[in-house]
């Protein structure tokens, strides 16, 4: 059903990627490449550096090296303000929804870095709940509900590659459902999709390609038809 | 004559309108205060240079430009504000992120130099600045009499309050500031300048000192020492508030100079450490202060 990414475009390219918390070396070399309207994960254990990777494309670690071209444009020296406004949306693992705000404000914070995006009442149409509490403060809905809106967030700023980290993490399987659906759409509409899952049969039927993650290296690229033949080995490094 | 427990009613109300009047100034700064802590985590001691600074600039471009005190009220606290963002830029930027202390003793020290260097030029005596002729003269309330600047401070030092409020609380620009003090680094991430936001919040916090700073200056003697003598006590307001809570520091600042002035009215001797002792006691009862968030 989804669109054909299109591998004439490289949305992101990172090429020997190094990170530091302070003295700690977290990334080890990263090399991946993400082409336009691409759903791709990152698999790997906890503390691998699959949430690392999101932060340092998203210029928010300490200390970074190596190279990350966004739509082939070196980010490396931006700010974390000019990565955003490269069409880049992120959506953290704590999900990151603002306590002091409402629903709306939530929703209406990030401001809109490309044309294109979904308009409020468009994304209201997608999340329902999110309407009906729309002046609710943020931290009063429920889990699922704001993992909703921090998704719903980053759709109406317009930005085409997503960033999400863990985003079904503690979730109903209902929800974890509908999550699903929402990627399949966002795919559909030709968005670009960097997906940090633990959740393995969540991923595995979105996903074009799956990078594994290991002690801050990338060790295994799988595509979606290859999948069944190195199940084995994927179930060996995801420890399953 | 009228007493109120052995008080004459002139004499309790007059003390009233000074602790309304002290309460206006503490809650203008404690405001600036809870702003600049909110995003930036710094807590800024050069705060009671910058209300003095507002003050003598509007003293200083009377004397020689001869620039008027309406004038002075925009021109002051937008100056001052521009100072506090060359500081905020060039130094409080530079160790954004360290521990509180490292904030602390840096705005402390830029207030004792800027104290230090305008103490060398206009000495400590207290400069003279005459009110504008509107406002000489008062009203007499039958039971008090109300002078029309007192009457113009505290209306003014509430419309800037409350304007702030509903700033921060009720409009897009204030969403961007409640949401960057719960997390600014995501808002980065969303694509909003942070650094900018910073900067022009410190500036803003500073513009609102400087704000006072202009008011003060025709009712209370402008030296350079003068915002050194009223930042503790501003911060003892912010203390028992709580840091972070916009309406609260409104509302503490304004209740603790009534209290102050109560006290000044039925126990003079008191009436220095009746803040501190409130201070404690709402530490007892309530550590986060009146209006604090549970940590």
């Amino acid at each position: 059903m989804s669109k054909n990414p299109d591998r004439e475009y490289e949305q992101l390219r990172i090429s020997g990627l190094h990170a530091f918390y302070g003295e700690s070396h977290i990334l080890h070399g990263i090399d991946m490449v993400v082409q336009r309207g691409e759903l791709v994960t990152l698999l790997g254990r906890n503390g691998a550096g699959r949430s690392t990777t999101l932060k340092a494309i998203m210029n928010m670690v300490g200390r970074r090296t190596g190279s990350i071209m966004i739509n082939g444009e070196e980010t490396m020296q931006c700010a974390p303000h000019h990565i955003a406004r490269l069409g880049v949306g992120y959506c953290p693992e704590h999900r990151g929804i603002f306590s002091s705000l409402s629903v709306q404000e939530n929703l209406t914070l990030p401001p809109v870095v490309r044309s294109g995006g979904m308009s409020l009442e468009e994304i209201y149409t997608m999340f329902p709940n999110l309407y009906e509490r729309r002046f609710s403060q943020g931290t009063k809905l429920s889990g699922g509900e704001q993992q909703m809106l921090a998704m719903a967030r980053i759709l109406r700023t317009g930005a085409n590659m997503l960033l999400l980290d863990e985003i079904t993490e503690g979730l109903a399987p209902v929800i974890v459902e509908k999550l699903g659906e929402v990627l399949i759409a966002l795919k559909n509409k030709g968005l670009t999709i960097v997906l940090v899952e633990q959740n393995f049969h969540f991923a595995a039927p979105l996903a074009d390609r799956h990078y594994v993650v290991e002690h801050g290296q990338i060790v295994e690229e799988i595509s979606a038809n290859e999948l069944s033949a190195k199940q084995s080995v994927l179930d060996g490094y995801l420890g399953v | 004559m009228t007493m109120i427990f052995g008080v004459p009613l002139a004499v309790l109300s007059g003390q009233l309108l000074i602790g309304i009047i002290n309460g206006a100034f503490y809650a203008l700064l404690s405001l600036g205060l809870a702003v600049i802590f909110g995003l930036l985590k710094i807590i800024n001691f050069a705060h009671g240079a910058m209300y003095m600074l507002g003050a003598l600039v509007t003293v200083v471009l009377f004397d020689l430009l001869g620039v008027n005190y309406w004038v002075a009220l925009f021109v002051a606290p937008v100056l001052v504000g521009a100072f506090g963002m060359l500081i905020e830029y060039f130094l409080l930027r530079r160790i954004a992120g360290q521990d509180h202390i490292y904030s602390l003793l840096l705005t402390f020290g830029v207030a004792l130099i800027i104290q230090g260097v305008l103490t060398n030029i206009y000495g400590v005596s207290g400069l003279r600045y005459s009110m504008p002729d509107m406002f000489k003269g008062g009203i007499n309330l039958g039971f008090m009499f109300l002078p029309y600047y007192r009457a113009w401070v505290i209306v003014v030092a509430l419309l800037v309050c409350f304007g702030t409020w509903f700033i921060i609380e009720k409009t897009k620009l204030g969403s961007y500031l409640r949401a960057g003090t719960e997390d600014s680094q995501l808002m980065q991430g969303f694509g909003i300048n942070v650094p900018l936001l910073v900067s022009l919040t410190y500036g803003f916090g500073v513009m609102l000192a400087a704000f006072a700073g202009v008011l003060a200056a025709p009712i209370y003697s402008v030296t350079p020492v003068m915002g050194s003598n009223i930042l503790i006590v501003v911060f003892a307001v912010v203390v028992i508030g709580g840091m972070g809570s916009i309406g609260g520091a409104i509302i503490t600042g304004i209740l603790m100079g009534v209290i102050e002035g109560l006290t000044k009215t039925f126990y003079p001797p008191a009436s220095s450490a009746v803040i501190f002792l409130v201070m404690v006691l709402v530490l007892m009862i309530r550590p986060t202060g009146l209006f604090g968030k549970e940590a």
